[in-house]
């Protein structure tokens, strides 16, 4: 087992200097920061030469990396458009996203599996075709539409829930969208939930515990839905990492001030610090999530053995 | 066993002369897309206490489903009983309630299933599928159960009980699971036990150890044994009497030696035939021929017509009542004094 960390923790430098990398080129690909600061005047020249020798500009490709990354570990991840300190935009859009996430994943996984629970326990009657074409449903519209959709009815038409997020994004104004950002995950949830437990309730096991006495409510919650969630749980703790850092378009059409938000503002504002050191702690965040996922596996399931 | 006198009378509930368990005429039915296949048609017999009664026959003749039917964990639907009783110490189980008959499984009535491995839960230890019997039917507390469990792994003889009470299913070898089943079944001192080919996934020798093991649990306690197997070789042994099945109804049922000794129906002479012998080595072995009839379309009159090698015009057109042809034996045969007298 800890072998099998060490060796994982290992495997994951390579990839995180590669997705870095590829982040670090891409957003140089952008275009010329500095002549983004001056906007439609063209800098003096000296000027932009000189800004560019401050920033590290005038060395090659590799080499700028090299010393981002370096920078990095020191815990300077540079400084945005603003002249703020991107480590204190991270500071303060990390706890909303990290709320945001919450929320989302208590809806996904609460109503997911107990949807897919609810499907797969009554294969084939109405329950199932039901949530089979709800989900199906939730899929297919983009979240856009839902995202609007939802804060016009319910938000502004109705007045059930906050349409927009207040500053500090206090848990009932998240709500709303919360519901929008787990919308698909929890149609992926249901779906592999309810596929899971259908295959599992015709299992041998199960007939035994059956077979034991045992009543309805423990054969179905300690029998079926134990087995079930193996699965289950690893979309779950993958979806969790990507929740992190993928609620571009909900944190803007809801105006929440989260990760999601700021990197949409790097890109607007072609601010290279913002963006890469983003998306490096994002890359680091779904990184550690998967290895806990993979680790988790074992806990669920005894006959898995790491080497 | 005895043939059932259909006009007899039910036997009072609760008299001592009432086995522990009867099966009168059961019929289950399955409907599925191509039909209604007949799995069970019109099944009887009967256990006592202390008793080992064997079921004999191939694969779909009906004897797991009988067995399913009696622990009550068929599938309903597509399962459907639409005729029979089964009585349970004189109580009609078919009359109970879900939650009447829920209580009788495990605590009055436990099955042993056929392979171990894929019949525990892969993911629980087999302390706590042995301790859940005493959870769930007794409401012990976690760490008293878990005490019961090693209890009773001790009792069917897996070694160092006590080391091996928090492994899983995959850790032990083939023997010992299933004597983690029998350890299940036997848990709650059940007065009657079914065991769906409890060896067949096993090597020769452990197979042995496991059905002495059995029976000898079942004498320290008289219990009912239902013995469901297509293995001759272990009913010999073991079984007090012995039913054998063929496309769902019983076409001879006789104490275990007389059946070795003058088998009175056609399939189970060519059943005791097509054991393989030593004084036959090196012959062809012998084999009853043609296929187990597909339950969709079960051949009209005796069912096993088109096999057998007697079979004669009425053979086609009339089904063969149980005839009673000895003491305690019964053949669902028109020959059957032609086929005991060879």
């Amino acid at each position: 087992m800890g072998r099998y960390v060490i060796r994982r923790l290992l495997q994951m430098v390579p990839v995180f200097i590669g997705t870095t990398f590829l982040i670090f080129v891409m957003v140089y690909a952008l275009g010329d920061p500095v002549a983004a600061m001056f906007g439609d005047r063209a800098p003096d020249p000296a000027t932009a030469a000189q800004i560019r020798h401050d920033l590290y500009l005038d060395h090659s490709l590799p080499a700028q990396y090299v010393h981002y990354m370096g920078q990095i570990f020191t815990g300077d991840f540079g400084k945005a458009a603003t002249g703020q300190p991107v480590t204190e935009l991270m500071g303060s859009a990390f706890p909303v996203t990290i709320r945001l996430t919450l929320v989302a994943f208590a809806f996904e996984a609460v109503i997911g599996i107990g949807l897919g629970l609810l499907a797969g326990l009554r294969r084939g009657r109405f329950a199932d075709s039901g949530v089979l074409a709800f989900t199906l449903l939730v899929v297919s519209i983009p979240t856009f539409v839902t995202a609007y959709l939802l804060q016009y009815f319910v938000g502004v038409k109705w007045g059930l829930a906050s349409p927009a997020v207040a500053d500090g994004a206090p848990f009932g104004d998240l709500i709303l969208p919360g519901v929008v950002l787990a919308g698909v995950s929890l149609a992926y949830v249901a779906r592999l939930t309810r596929t899971s437990v259908a295959e599992n309730s015709r299992a041998d096991y199960l007939r035994t515990a059956v077979a034991k006495g045992l009543p309805k409510r423990r054969v179905v919650t300690v029998h079926l839905l134990r087995n079930s969630l193996i699965p289950v749980v690893t979309f779950l703790g993958t979806d969790l990492g990507a929740l992190m850092g993928g609620a571009v378009v909900t944190e803007r059409i809801f105006n929440i001030h989260g990760v999601g938000w700021q990197l949409y503002q790097g890109i607007l504002r072609q601010n290279p610090p913002t963006v890469v050191g983003f998306v490096t702690i994002l890359v680091i965040v779904f990184l550690a999530a998967n290895l806990l996922v993979d680790l988790l596996y074992a806990v669920l399931d005894p006959r898995i053995r790491y080497v | 066993m005895t043939v059932i006198d259909q006009t007899a009378g039910a036997p009072a509930p609760g008299t001592t002369t009432a086995p522990l368990l009867e099966v009168r005429d059961l019929h289950v039915e399955f409907h599925t897309r191509d039909g209604v296949a007949k799995a069970v048609n019109g099944v009887n017999y009967s256990v006592n206490a202390g008793e080992t009664l064997a079921v004999l026959g191939e694969s779909g003749s009906g004897k797991s489903v009988t067995a399913q039917a009696i622990m009550g964990i068929l599938d309903m639907p597509p399962g459907r009983i639409p005729r029979g009783e089964i009585l349970f110490q004189g109580r009609d189980m078919l009359k109970m309630s879900a939650e009447e008959r829920r209580k009788l499984r495990g605590r009055k009535i436990a099955m042993i299933f056929q392979d171990a491995l894929s019949s525990l839960n892969p993911v629980l230890s087999v302390g706590y599928q042995l301790g859940e019997m005493f959870r769930a039917h007794q409401g012990l507390s976690r760490k008293a159960a878990k005490a019961k469990a090693i209890e009773l792994m001790d009792r069917v003889r897996i070694p160092a009980a006590k080391e091996r009470v928090n492994d899983y299913p995959h850790q032990f070898s083939g023997g010992m699971r299933q004597r983690i089943m029998i350890a299940m079944a036997l848990a709650l001192e059940p007065d009657l036990i079914i065991a769906d080919e409890p060896t067949t996934a096993l090597d020769v020798t452990v197979q042995a150890q496991v059905m002495d093991l059995l029976a000898e649990l079942q004498q320290e306690f008289t219990m009912g044994l239902i013995l469901i197997t297509h293995d001759l070789g272990v009913v010999a042994d073991v079984a007090d009497k012995i039913a054998v099945m063929y496309a769902g109804r019983i076409v001879e049922d006789a104490p275990v030696h007389e059946i070795y000794k003058r088998p009175a129906h056609p399939y189970t002479k060519g059943l005791l035939q097509s054991i393989p012998r030593l004084d036959q080595k090196g012959q062809e072995l012998y084999a009853i021929k043609g296929l187990p009839p597909n339950l969709l379309r079960i051949p009209s009159g005796c069912a096993f017509n088109p096999r057998c090698p007697m079979a004669q015009d009425i053979c086609r057109t009339e089904v063969p009542v149980l005839h009673t042809v000895g003491d305690r034996r019964g053949s669902a045969c028109h020959f059957w004094k032609e086929t005991l007298g060879e």
